[in-house]
């Protein structure tokens, strides 16, 4: 069975339609990349996925016994208040805030993870600063360790590498690579780094006009096939 | 100075004083705790919005000719609060302005009625009532006091209990609910525990100065602290000592005690605008 199945899946706000019709499976071990021009709606669908944007018909099925509490997320913006008083450690942690259910307080080791996870992202030196007060690039990879905080069987991750530099990027792919290879956990990762999307991932799904959703090697040969076409 | 701490000894001898002196602190100290988050949510006036929807409350239960309308108007400022908080972050019309449409609403709705029906007994000493504190602090009677001592004690256990909750919910709700944590359910909580504290302070000490307590010393902490949880450690301290403060100076000097303890509140805001300048300038 698979992790997570659309049937016919409409998207869109308010009743108006942005996607119409989705059909695609994610199973467990699968890195999904989708792609899509600006505005076609990859956000939208992740939203859904995750249940926060209500879907306008079809549904969604999460299998293997995935529960919504083993699902990291990394948004693609994020609007915190401008004065808004939070430590690097303090965000990072509350990634296991649905973990830890109806528990009050974070666990040792829970504590540890999150540390662990900060020195990942290579800001451990940052650990105790106010997040308002880093750089773009350095907020992303603070939200990218509370994601995996979060993450226990899938991670969905909103164009990961926006606003890193080269080296960050690298190091964002690699870490990504891992864990879905080392620790079986399920990717679905939005990007527009199509390069990219095409050396890691199992799957792809092209949203827009024409949607797709097949195997890489099937996206590529289509790809070739539309190139030699135009000649 | 030994004469201020004779006449201070003299008065902290009468038992009415020294329940004041409790109320008003565990009151400081419970809209601190839940002040940090009030205030980062947009929801920094909610006690002035929730007393003039007490307002259009009374002016209801008069044209209706209840009696006793505490009732009426305990329930439905509670549900309000509730109304306003639950629904969390996710609404079409953000916190301040939701705030604000009830205010304005229930004061318009219920000045109309008062003068469509003006036969209401003594609707304009009730509005003072929610604006200033109904009972003088001093003149609290025992059941009060025993009631304000257990619900602070509710609302900090709920608090130190959900406090990583608050923080996950205020700081990123979209995310927390993402990962599956039960949004719904805890900003319900908050709500409720928010309308508790409010509608109880309001009649104890005021909307005017729940506003003040609410506000200043999650403003003053945020100017000098950076982290959640340094900054609620400091609202509720702070919170708590300018309510002493503001009270043993109006015990001294015969001021009103909710404006005295605003302006300590003030005071103090300014002392810590000008820590948080400095301490600025110096990592520059
Ligand atoms: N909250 C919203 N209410 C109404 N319409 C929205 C909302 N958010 C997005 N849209 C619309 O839905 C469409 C798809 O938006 P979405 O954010 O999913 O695009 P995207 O594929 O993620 O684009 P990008 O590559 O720029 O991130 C856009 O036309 C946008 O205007
Ligand atoms: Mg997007």
């Amino acid at each position: 069975m698979a992790l997570i199945a659309c049937k016919n899946l409409t998207l869109g706000y308010g009743g108006r339609v942005i996607v119409k019709d989705l059909n695609f499976a994610v199973n467990t071990g699968n890195y999904l990349c989708i792609v899509g021009e600006n505005g076609s709606g990859k956000t939208t669908l992740m939203k859904t996925l995750l249940g926060l944007t209500p879907a306008i018909s079809g549904g969604i099925v999460l299998g293997d016994g995935l529960k919504r509490n083993e699902i990291g997320y990394l948004p693609q913006q994020t609007a915190v208040q401008r004065d808004f008083p939070a430590s690097v450690y303090e965000i990072v942690l509350s990634g296991f805030c649905g973990k830890s259910g109806i528990a009050p307080f974070y666990t040792a080791a829970q504590k540890k993870e999150a540390l662990e996870n900060i020195r990942k992202m290579g800001i451990f030196d940052l650990k105790g600063r106010c997040y308002r007060e880093l750089s773009g690039g350095q907020q992303q990879r603070v939200l990218l360790a509370r994601a995996l905080c979060a993450t226990s069987k899938l991670i969905l991750l909103d164009e990961p590498v926006s606003g890193l530099d080269a080296r960050a990027t690298e190091g964002m792919y690699s870490i990504i690579e891992k864990l879905n290879k080392e620790e079986k956990i399920t990717v679905i990762m939005i990007s527009h780094d199509i390069s990219a999307a095409l050396k890691y991932a199992t799957h792809i799904l092209h949203i827009g006009a024409d949607c797709f959703f097949g195997r890489r090697e099937e996206y590529i040969s289509l790809k070739k096939a539309e190139v030699t076409d135009n000649e | 100075m030994s004469e201020i701490m004779e006449k201070l000894y003299f008065y902290i001898q009468f038992p009415m004083v020294r329940k004041a002196l409790i109320v008003g602190v565990l009151i400081a100290l419970c809209s601190s705790l839940l002040g940090v988050t009030l205030v980062l949510k947009r929801f920094s006036f909610i006690g002035d919005g929730l007393s003039h929807v007490a307002f259009g409350a009374m002016a209801v239960a008069a044209v209706v000719g209840l009696t006793n309308n505490m009732p009426l108007v305990l329930a439905v400022t509670a549900i309000s609060a509730i109304l306003l908080l639950r629904t969390g972050t996710n609404t079409r019309i953000k916190g301040d302005a939701a705030v604000a449409m009830i205010s304005v609403g229930a004061l318009a709705v219920g000045y109309l009625l008062m003068n469509v029906f003006p036969k209401s007994g003594n609707v304009s000493g009730d509005v003072c009532t929610t604006l200033f504190g109904s009972t003088s602090i001093l003149t609290l009677s025992k059941k009060e006091v025993l009631l304000c001592i257990i619900l602070s004690a509710v609302v900090m256990a709920v608090f130190v209990l959900f406090y990583n909750k608050v923080f996950a919910l205020t700081f990123d709700e979209d995310f927390a609910r993402a990962t599956g944590t039960r949004t719904s359910a805890y900003n319900l909580l908050i709500a409720m525990i928010v309308a508790a504290v409010i509608v109880l302070a309001m009649n104890l000490v005021g909307s005017l100065l729940i506003s003040a307590l609410v506000i200043f010393p999650a403003l003053s902490s945020m100017r000098v602290f950076k982290t959640f949880r340094s900054v609620t450690v400091c609202s509720a301290v702070l919170s708590v000592i300018c309510a002493l403060l503001g009270m043993l100076v109006s015990i001294v000097t015969g001021t009103p005690v909710g404006s005295t303890i605003v302006v300590v509140d003030i005071f103090s805001f300014l002392i810590f605008y000008l820590i948080g300048l400095l301490k600025e300038g110096v990592k520059k």
